[in-house]
């Protein structure tokens, strides 16, 4: 520490010196601003494009310089695609897969993430390690093999392989529900043990209901999965009357010359009900995905 | 003690089926699949290690999808890392209002189906009537080709990229947040400024996410297959011919089970690699701190 005349010395200098300290904070936060905000920017007009785009006609979508709105929204573009795309067709068959999918995922993941997280037993954490490491197995390494079971199980041409494997757990979902699971007091569980309840009753009565928000996560995730899932049913379904939106559009917009119009349209089309899920559940994705990293 | 082990054993029943069926099974038979001629049809052949063998010396383009895949890793993936702390850095500033909304508006883009995606930034990367071209001509720089240039489609998948990227800053968000106070007032006190904090506290703190995400993004990138296949089919003159899609193509278009399952091995072989250098390379920084 300095003695006191020294002290007295500085003193004078010190007002301007805060104020230049201020005048700094606030230069530093302006440009913070306007980088955020330039980036923002740049995040939407993507989006705006989409819009734009599913407004227009052919001949505005190819205009240079571009057209930035529609003189006159064609609406059509949406009815049409509708009509003219197998789209309805489509519709049901994403929605029947993320349907068994959201199903498969609950019920298969909770009761693992329980039996991993709620019941003591050795060898348990040890299991738990081949779980994590089986998150970061790419795709590509077991899709051939699975490939070929599936055509000998005469699989492939139904929704069975994008079905079946969802029943039997999924290493990030088992990890996110464990993580919730674990944040449960264990007297709850001791408490229940004494009344003479089984473990599948803790489960099914007491866990289940207290996770409820966890389980919307899951719910959540499960259907942006199988809503945007590509290769999945890129591979397995050869049939196109079982094609899923994602890979129905993918193989109008390979043929030549598609109406691109109209595929904006779908590509709205299939963007919105997603935002909407997110804009309703925000809360259940942002923790979802943050737990991820923090924990991870 | 013993009746835990088989009620444990019993919740978990549906993932050690899973496991044994759609992981370990596959994993076993793909490296038997990576020695053998396979078309599907007849039965395999087995050939040894040829496959790995044409792999490395007898396939040109190979080279070329694994040189396009680390540049990926390598550029790309250095890229959005780095965009995506400072955006978090930022951020996470508390004098910063609406840190709700950017976060909305960062996280928004990662929704949108891959197929979607690929559509519109088709449109949005349009050489003459795109938007960032356009963009560009406004400050009289002539834009590239994009996904028609074969030096500029990488770099394109690269914006695409970090369009994509929301996942990484929730979660960097959510790791500087879990930065105690204490370090940056104990910084401040030393007379740190915002860059030295940045650099003393937040960089070394955030560490561990850097390194989560840093690893998924690397088996992402080593895994990313719809954009690709969607806009450039590997084009222009093999450019975009990314590791995934060599690998799809050689399975499902050129019949070639076994070489692509050699590629598959590869594939997991490069992914473990890269993670077990990253924990290595993380843990000698944490010594020295």
């Amino acid at each position: 520490m300095r003695s006191s005349p020294s002290t007295v010395q500085v003193m004078p200098a010190a007002p301007s010196r805060v104020r230049s300290k201020k005048l700094m904070e606030r230069l530093e936060l302006a440009a913070v601003y306007i980088i955020l905000g330039l980036t923002a920017l740049a995040f939407i007009i993507p989006f705006l494009w989409l819009v734009s785009g599913s407004l227009k006609s052919s001949s505005e979508l190819f205009a240079n310089p571009p057209v930035w709105l529609p003189s006159k929204p064609q609406w059509t573009n949406f009815t049409t695609a509708f009509s003219e795309f197998p789209f309805l067709l489509y519709l049901r068959n994403t929605l029947t897969i993320a349907g068994f999918g959201i199903i498969g995922a609950v019920l298969s993941n909770t009761l693992i993430a329980y039996g991993f997280s709620r019941v003591e037993w050795k060898g348990r954490d040890g299991a738990f390690v081949l779980v994590l490491a089986t998150m970061m197995l790419p795709f590509q390494v077991t899709m051939i093999p699975l490939f070929i079971m599936f055509q000998k199980l005469g699989w492939i041409g139904t929704f069975l392989p994008l079905i079946v494997p969802v029943f039997f757990g999924n290493p990030f979902f088992i990890f996110l529900l464990r993580q919730f699971f674990q944040g449960i007091p264990k007297e709850l569980s001791q408490s229940a043990k004494v009344d003479g309840a089984s473990e599948f009753r803790i489960y099914w009565q007491m866990i289940l209901p207290l996770s409820l928000p966890v389980i919307t996560t899951v719910m959540i995730f499960s259907f942006i999965g199988s809503w945007g899932d590509f290769i999945g049913p890129l591979v397995f379904l050869s049939d196109n009357k079982l094609y899923t939106l994602s890979l129905g559009i993918q193989q109008i917009m390979s043929v030549n010359d598609p109406r691109w119009p109209l595929l904006m349209a779908v590509g709205v089309s299939m963007t919105l009900p997603v935002l909407m899920i997110f804009f309703v559940l925000q809360k259940y994705f942002i923790q979802g995905i943050a737990f991820s990293g923090i924990k991870g | 003690m013993r009746k835990n082990i088989r009620t444990g054993v019993l919740f978990i029943s549906p993932w050690i089926v899973g496991f044994l069926l759609f992981t370990a099974y596959p994993l076993a038979s793909s490296f038997y699949y990576s020695l053998t001629d396979y078309d599907i049809i007849n039965p395999p052949v087995f050939v040894g290690l040829e496959n790995y063998n044409t792999l490395f010396t007898g396939d040109d383009l190979f080279y070329k999808v694994l040189k396009n895949t680390l540049y990926m890793v390598f550029v790309g993936l250095t890229v959005i890392t780095a965009c995506t702390v400072f955006i978090s850095i930022l951020l996470n500033n508390k004098k910063v209002k609406g840190m709700a909304f950017f976060r909305v508006v960062f996280f928004l883009p990662t929704l949108v189906p891959l197929v979607i995606l690929s559509i519109l930034w088709v449109w949005v990367l349009q050489p003459d009537s795109g938007i960032v071209n356009t963009l560009l001509g406004w400050i009289d720089i002539d834009g590239p080709g994009w996904f028609s240039s074969p030096a500029w489609a990488k770099p394109a998948f690269i914006l695409m990229g970090l369009w994509g990227a929301g996942g990484s800053i929730i979660i960097y968000l959510a790791g500087l947040q879990g930065i105690p106070e204490s370090l940056y007032e104990a910084a401040s006190i030393d007379g740190a400024n915002s860059l030295q904090k940045i650099l003393s506290v937040t960089l070394p703190m955030l560490r561990p996410v850097i390194l989560f995400n840093v690893i998924t993004g690397i088996i992402g990138t080593f895994q990313s297959f719809a954009e690709s296949f969607i806009i450039t089919q590997g084009g222009p003159d093999g450019a975009t011919m990314f590791y995934s899609l060599y690998l799809y193509q050689n399975a499902f278009q050129y019949a070639k089970m076994g070489y692509a399952s050699a590629m598959a091995w590869v594939l997991l072989l490069i992914a473990l690699t890269f993670t077990l250098i990253l924990f290595k390379v993380s843990d000698r920084w944490g010594n020295n701190d």
